[in-house]
């Protein structure tokens, strides 16, 4: 039985060192200080850099995390707390429902929502479609965390006289934050590999820009642009940039779950 | 059954001002179960009240009528409770909680806190006292709770860091900081070692002098040992409500002196 179940654990986990390694031998080449500080060249020049859509990535993402978060984690609260009833079912139905949700179909509605009444295409819109894709998975690991904090410790709260919305902000959410946490990662994760709703949004931008009312370059969408474009330089990039965008979530997640070890850490299982 | 439910000979001497809670005739339902049935007793200022009874009694439902906690696990209630002569549903269960403390079965200090910040929460949390009193207030319910002199060093440590015995001692310093007048404890020490339990009985005869306590137990040693008076529960209803001495010596109805002397329970 253990013999299996490391076997599947193994199985489970080669995929990922195939692609990491994969992309680390294509894009090796491409990869060096100037890749990460330079601007892309222009068509037919070699070298040049992706700096643009590496910033370009980190502001979508902020965006995405401050229209999505809060609402993820407010609605997720509401269902854990308030939430056993035909209103929090409903929103729960619709929640999962979004989720289920292919990428593409969420960047049309974000080009129905922002682009088309800015007239514009711009890092807000990708923001917003990034944001719908996040809600989901946070909204429903939030939930799930709270409902996982013992009813012990709600009771001891509202025992000392604790109002029950202090008690739920200061002590269950505080309590929840570690799985809270790794459910947001697993959101910003499946929102920084996305490309499909960025195309009809931030649209991707061969120049510097960090104005959120303008379209904006992004990994997702420079990978996309130069894997299929014709040139041997450019496809090296594409692979580079891979690379980058895996190591970055890698970062991503290491550095959240070190900031949110805690001073417990110990009872935090 | 009503001539059972008449106040300890003892407690209808003393003056009717003394009297810190009354119930009367409380029923407490969970759905459509009926957990209390028609429950009236008087509990007297600085007593301590023992509430025994086989499992499944009512004793804790009881206890959490008193706090209102019964409706946070989504029971309901009906008959009237009064602190100090008010009625206890007239006023907000946020503030009836701060002058009704709990102490829970299972040691439950906050997991992401201090042994600081755990008996500071309520004050903090409730704004109820200036920031340079805080430290003082701490030291003074951990003293309370004889816990000062083993954690006095290690304040800032985790309050989850404690043994079983300790962090129930925590949570009972997290009660009295509130300052509140009544203290209920659902068998405190149900959970814990026998040196940690005679801690917490010992702490229980010190704090009369300063609340009034209300104590749920199993053990009938243990009320025994630390109450004036004792109620007897049996499927939902008082049995019989007298003091400690009498109940467990002479007891008036048979159904009690069976579960004394544990021939059923």
């Amino acid at each position: 039985m253990t013999t299996l179940s490391m076997a599947s654990v193994a199985i489970a986990i080669i995929p990922l060192f195939l692609i990491f390694f994969y992309t680390l031998a294509q894009g090796i080449s491409a990869l060096n200080v100037d890749f990460f500080i330079h601007m892309p060249k222009p068509v037919g020049e070699l070298g040049g850099g992706m700096a643009n859509a590496l910033v370009g990535t980190t502001i979508l993402i902020g965006l995405g995390c401050l229209f999505g978060l809060p609402i993820s984690i407010f609605a997720g609260i509401y269902l854990a707390e308030y939430g056993n009833n035909a209103i929090g079912q409903t929103v729960r139905f619709f929640t999962d429902v979004l989720s289920g949700v292919p990428s593409i179909v969420v960047g049309v509605v974000a080009y129905i929502l922002v682009v088309i009444p800015m007239k514009q295409f711009s890092a807000l819109a990708g923001g917003v479609a990034l944001a719908i894709l996040m809600i989901p998975t946070a909204t429903r690991t939030t939930e799930e965390m709270i409902r996982l904090v013992p009813q012990s410790y709600r009771e001891a709260a509202l025992a000392i006289g604790i109002p029950q919305w202090k008690a739920t902000l200061k002590i269950i959410l505080p309590t929840a934050m570690k799985g809270i946490t790794t459910g947001v990662l697993l959101a910003i994760a499946r929102a920084a590999g996305e490309t499909a709703p960025l195309l009809f949004t931030a649209l991707g931008n061969r120049f510097w820009s960090t104005d959120i009312g303008h379209p904006i370059a992004s990994l997702t969408v420079f990978i996309y642009d130069y894997a299929k474009a014709p040139f041997d330089d450019w496809n090296r990039q594409a692979w580079g940039a891979a690379f980058v965008l895996i190591v970055l979530i890698f970062i991503v997640n290491i550095t959240f779950r070190f900031v949110t070890r805690g001073r417990y850490k110990e009872q935090q299982n | 059954m009503t001539e059972t439910l008449q106040m300890p000979s003892i407690l209808s001497e003393s003056s009717k001002t003394d009297t810190k809670l009354e119930t009367r005739d409380v029923n407490a339902f969970f759905g459509k179960t009926q957990a209390l049935r028609n429950v009236s007793l008087n509990i007297q200022k600085n007593h301590v009240v023992a509430i025994i009874g086989p499992s499944g009694c009512g004793k804790s439902t009881f206890l959490r009528c008193l706090n209102r906690m019964h409706e946070v696990a989504g029971g309901t209630m009906n008959g009237t409770i009064l602190l100090d002569g008010e009625d206890i549903h007239e006023n907000d269960p946020v503030n009836l909680r701060r002058r009704v403390g709990m102490v829970f079965q299972k040691p439950n200090p906050f997991p992401t806190m201090s042994i600081f910040d755990n008996v500071a929460a309520g004050i903090r949390l409730n704004r109820m006292a200036h920031r340079n009193h805080i430290a003082e207030t701490v030291e003074r319910s951990l003293q309370q709770a004889a816990l000062w002199n083993e954690v006095k060093d290690s304040l800032s440590k985790s309050g989850m860091s404690l043994s079983g015995g300790q962090q129930q001692r925590l949570c009972i310093a997290r009660a009295l900081a509130v300052n509140p007048e009544v203290l209920l404890m659902d068998e405190p020490a149900s959970a814990l070692d026998p040196i940690s339990t005679a801690k917490i009985e010992e702490l229980i005869y010190e704090l009369k002098k300063d609340y009034t306590i209300v104590i749920v137990t199993h053990n009938m040693q243990q009320a025994a040992r630390v109450s004036d008076e004792t109620a007897f529960f049996y499927l939902g209803e008082l049995i019989e409500y007298d003091i400690t001495k009498k109940i467990f010596t002479m007891p008036s109805i048979k159904q009690t002196e069976d579960y004394v002397t544990g021939r059923f329970g």
